[in-house]
């Protein structure tokens, strides 16, 4: 009696092969490091860089080494943690503003684990220290945007259709049309009906006129509030990219929210310069020599290159279509020349408007400007003449693409006659990654230390050294051998916890470590059950062998109806949660199955490994 | 099952000793959460927090002058863990004040100071999660409810829940009598005391099913008295393993995370408390019965119902 099958034994050695693995990399410290990136594409790190960083190092005396130089990025670890933010300012004032470097942390896991795709936990911010953003995205703007938009359409579409004696009047989030007759009114609505099929119209008369209020459907608001929120973040992921920071987090939360999360960055100023560098695009055409001087505006290429050779072009002054007209951009290759060029896709108005502008303009040239709002630091003198920084946006509008129109565009249209791949990738990016859909605000803000962080570390793993040690101990003495079986698997149990953690890739938070040591605790819980079980058929006079299995089985129930409860609670609060509360619940969820498995099947392989399948005369329990 | 000879402990005797002190402590509890409310943490009121720490012993006072020449004179600023270690926090809807204003205090400070941490949160921000943070309770005592009743039987979700509602009301009572600050951190520990305290009342609920099935008695007093006792060892050994690493992140865990400890020290001490005097007494009062724990009888044809064991 109580003997396992061997599949149920491998079962338990196979759990545990994968929680050393998986969990080993945690162990290894990582290394304090510095990481420089380019401030955009045309500045990736290269030897040259590489050396002036070793350089400035070497004369400051920081100890460094294994530099590691990948397409995108330069790192380079340091020996002690204390010279870090000595040798980012360092390395930053002699690189110059092309440069971007941030102070991060270099995991240090062994290529081998990391051939199985073993790493260790992210660390949230209260453990690694940096900055954390929440942004709100201002959708309200996207919908009066569109009230706008389709006013002026339909103002249009009842002048080409004769429509006279009805008055159009937009509001914040809805229309107002009024019309002099029922019958005007039928016809509108019917040409509504055909064209806009954006708006739902609601009938009503007031004061002798026959009134059309439209809103925007549902449907329509949630598409154009994804596609806002989509884009932004889109944009947002481009910008963080350049900041170049080990983990960066940037991810949609709930209908209109971003979070960006930047560990290792010190200065929520400086991050917030990068993320709030907004840019934008406007398509004009290119003034014609015999036009008023009033009507166009000269503009600088964006390219060194190009403005060598060209000095500027001069540009109407009325814009075509803007960058939020953008839907897509995308480097591709002319399918017969094999020349690259760039695929560009408008949404409905920008193609419509595209089409009006180039028809009549065959074989003028088209400029797409890119506007980027730099803030800029400025000391002004207060009221009570002491120096008050200000910061304020300036904008600088520069040529990307200057191309000769050769039809009619519309919806998708390329750009062609770039020099290289590479250029069309950048002019895609440009194009696609320049605009913001809608206007954010900041609704949350977080800076936290590194030295804070670090000390949350060291009193989180300290707390759970304390707490286990503490457990352990009274598990051995209450219940002996039974109590060694519970504490191997509270341990076993620990570690597969990590592993699962730093497998599903979940980030380490304050709470989440609240959360482990919380589970340490209630992990007996199980094994308590089982083992309160069978002293109590022990009392009752069942045999020894009979009594353990007894109570492994009647506990089993129990353990399962009170952990499945919890682990409701655990989901619930995954759902409502955000930041450290989710965390905390993702560990306690993952506690809770990982002591179920180590609680069930664990202790009872070990109970039966020492006591299985023999004549016990004694239970040390 | 055998009867045990184990002296059976006479938990229901005190039941209404034990009601009153529940209706004493849920008394005080609503009453202080009434008149005083909870001190709510930067996460819910909104505005803007600043930790600095100092070289040495930092000067409250000096740092309230600071903050008032600012413009912040409702601030408040206090230590944070030790006496080097400053908090200050005040209201604005200004995303960059907390910035402006730690390194106006640095610049303005005789001491080197480090700058630990710095929030802002919208206004709203707060508003939000304290909807969440109801709406969440609410829904998980509901989907608890949900799952008891289909678990076991209607009568024991009305316990359970009973349980839960009685000490989130306590908890959330001890934080407004002390005033202590209630952050998200303590919202996720109302939350875990909810999840421990289902698991006391579940083992026990569970015990007294199988005891209603297998001892043939019809007194409900006594087969509850007999699974209380049963069950009693283990309430207390898991109660205190549970209680050992709590107190581990209550000395060592460090300021951030003592409020989290404290509310599930007081969370698991009442859960505890309620497993066995709330859900226990709320079955007695609605005359728990033998019928209504026999697995039920399949009555329609093609009718599936759960088969419990």
């Amino acid at each position: 009696m109580n003997k396992f099958p061997m599949w149920k034994y491998l079962l338990v050695l196979f759990a545990l092969t994968l929680g050393v693995v998986y969990s080993l990399p945690n162990i290894y410290a990582p290394d304090p490091a510095i990481q420089i990136s380019g401030a955009s594409l045309t500045y990736a790190p290269d030897g040259a860089i590489q050396s002036k960083v070793t350089s400035t190092l070497d004369e400051l005396g920081i100890a460094h080494f294994g530099e590691e130089l990948s397409d995108t990025s330069l790192l380079v670890r340091l020996e002690n943690q204390d010279d870090q933010m000595r040798a980012r300012r360092e390395i930053e004032a002699a690189l110059g503003d092309n440069y971007v470097v941030a102070v991060n942390l270099a995991p240090t896991t062994p290529a081998w684990l990391q051939s199985m795709g073993a790493r260790p936990m992210n660390l949230g911010l209260d453990l690694a220290g940096g900055v954390h953003f929440l942004l709100e995205v201002d959708t309200q703007k996207v919908v009066r945007d569109s009230i706008d938009s389709l006013e002026s359409q339909l103002k249009k579409a009842l002048r080409e259709n004769n429509l006279r004696g009805v008055t159009v009047r937009a509001g914040a989030d809805a229309m107002r049309i009024s019309a002099k007759t029922d019958d005007l009114r039928d016809e509108v609505s019917r040409l509504i009906r055909r064209d806009m099929p954006e708006l739902e119209m609601r009938r009503s008369e007031e004061g002798g006129s026959y009134v059309i209020n439209a809103t925007l459907t549902e449907q329509f608001l949630k598409e154009k509030e994804d596609y806002a929120v989509n884009q932004n973040l889109t944009t947002l992921r481009n910008r963080v990219n350049e900041i170049g920071v080990a983990e960066p987090l940037v991810q949609r939360q709930g209908r209109n929210r971003i979070v960006v999360q930047l560990p290792g960055i010190q200065e929520a100023s400086d991050a917030k310069k990068i993320l709030g560098k907004t840019a934008n695009l406007e398509f004009r055409l290119e003034a014609e020599r015999e036009s008023l001087v009033s009507m166009r505006e000269r503009f600088d290429f964006r390219s060194e290159l190009d403005q060598r050779r060209f000095g500027g072009a001069e540009l109407e002054r009325s814009v075509l279509v803007y960058g939020r007209n953008v839907v897509n951009a995308r480097a591709t290759f002319d399918q017969q020349t094999s020349q690259p060029q760039v695929s560009i896709t408008l949404d409905s108005e920008g193609a419509t408007r595209m089409n009006h502008g180039t028809r009549d303009n065959i074989g003028r040239r088209m400029g797409v400007l890119f506007i980027e709002y730099k803030p800029v630091t400025r000391i002004i003198k207060g009221e009570n003449g002491e120096d008050v920084e200000k910061v304020e946006q300036v904008a600088e509008k520069k040529i990307i693409s200057l191309a000769t129109i050769q039809a009619a565009l519309g919806k998708n249209f390329v750009i062609t006659g770039l020099d290289s791949p590479a250029e069309a990738s950048e002019l895609a990016l440009l194009l696609r990654s320049g605009a913001l859909a809608a206007p954010m605000t900041y609704v949350e803000e977080r800076t936290i230390g590194p030295s804070l962080g670090a000390e949350n570390i060291a009193l989180g793993v300290k707390s759970v050294q304390l707490g286990l040690a503490l457990v352990l101990l009274f598990m051995l003495v209450y219940y002996k051998v039974f109590g060694i079986a519970a504490n191997i698997a509270l341990a076993v149990n620990l570690m597969l916890l990590v592993a699962i953690m730093s497998m599903i890739g979940a980030t380490l938070t304050l709470p989440g470590i609240a959360g482990i040591v919380l589970t340490v605790g209630m992990a007996v819980d199980a094994n308590v059950l089982i083992f309160s079980r069978i002293r109590e058929e022990l009392k009752n006079g069942v045999p020894n062998q009979s009594a353990i299995k007894a109570g492994f089985d009647r506990a089993v129930v129990t353990i399962t109806d009170a952990n499945l409860t919890t682990l409701i609670v655990a989901v619930i609060l995954y759902a409502i949660g955000s930041g450290p509360v989710k965390g905390f619940a993702v560990t306690l969820a993952v506690g809770i199955l990982t002591s179920m498995f180590t609680a069930i099947l664990g202790t009872r392989a070990l109970i039966n490994l020492i006591y299985g399948g023999r004549t016990v005369k004694k239970l040390w329990i | 099952m055998h009867m045990s000879d184990q002296k059976i402990i006479g938990f229901m005797k005190q039941r209404y000793i034990a009601a009153a002190l529940s209706v004493v402590l849920i008394a005080v509890s609503v009453f202080s959460l009434a008149t005083k409310g909870l001190s709510l943490g930067l996460d819910f009121t909104g505005g803007a927090l600043v930790e600095l720490q100092y070289e040495e012993t930092a000067d409250l006072n000096e740092i309230r002058g600071q903050i008032e020449e600012l413009g912040h004179p409702g601030a408040s600023v206090i230590y944070f863990g030790s006496d080097r270690d400053v908090q200050i926090r005040f209201q604005t809807d200004d995303p960059q004040r907390g910035d402006t204003v730690a390194k106006a205090i640095e610049a303005g400070s005789t001491q080197d100071t480090e700058v630990q941490r710095i929030s802002y949160v919208g206004p709203q921000i707060g508003d939000e999660l304290a909807n969440d943070g109801g709406l969440g309770l609410l829904f998980a005592l509901g989907v608890v409810m949900l799952y008891v009743a289909m678990r076991f039987q209607f009568k024991f979700s009305v316990g359970a829940v009973a349980a839960l509602i009685h000490d989130v009301i306590i908890v959330l009572g001890v934080f407004s009598f002390f005033q202590l600050d209630f952050d998200l951190t303590v919202l996720a520990a109302v939350l875990a005391v909810i999840g421990y305290s289902l698991n006391d009342t579940i083992v026990v609920a569970d015990r007294i099913r199988e005891n209603f099935r297998m001892i043939r008695s019809d007194d409900a007093r006594e087969l509850i008295d007999i699974s209380l006792t049963q069950t009693f060892e283990r309430t207390l050994i898991t109660s205190l393993t549970t209680l050992l690493v709590l107190l581990a992140l209550f000395f060592v865990g460090g300021e951030m995370i003592h409020n989290f400890a404290t509310a599930l020290i007081i969370g698991i001490v009442i859960g505890t408390y309620s497993s066995i005097y709330v859900a226990a007494n709320v079955l007695l009062l609605m005359h728990i019965s033998r019928e209504d724990l026999l697995p039920p009888v399949v009555e329609k044809e093609g009718e599936e119902l759960d088969e419990l064991p």
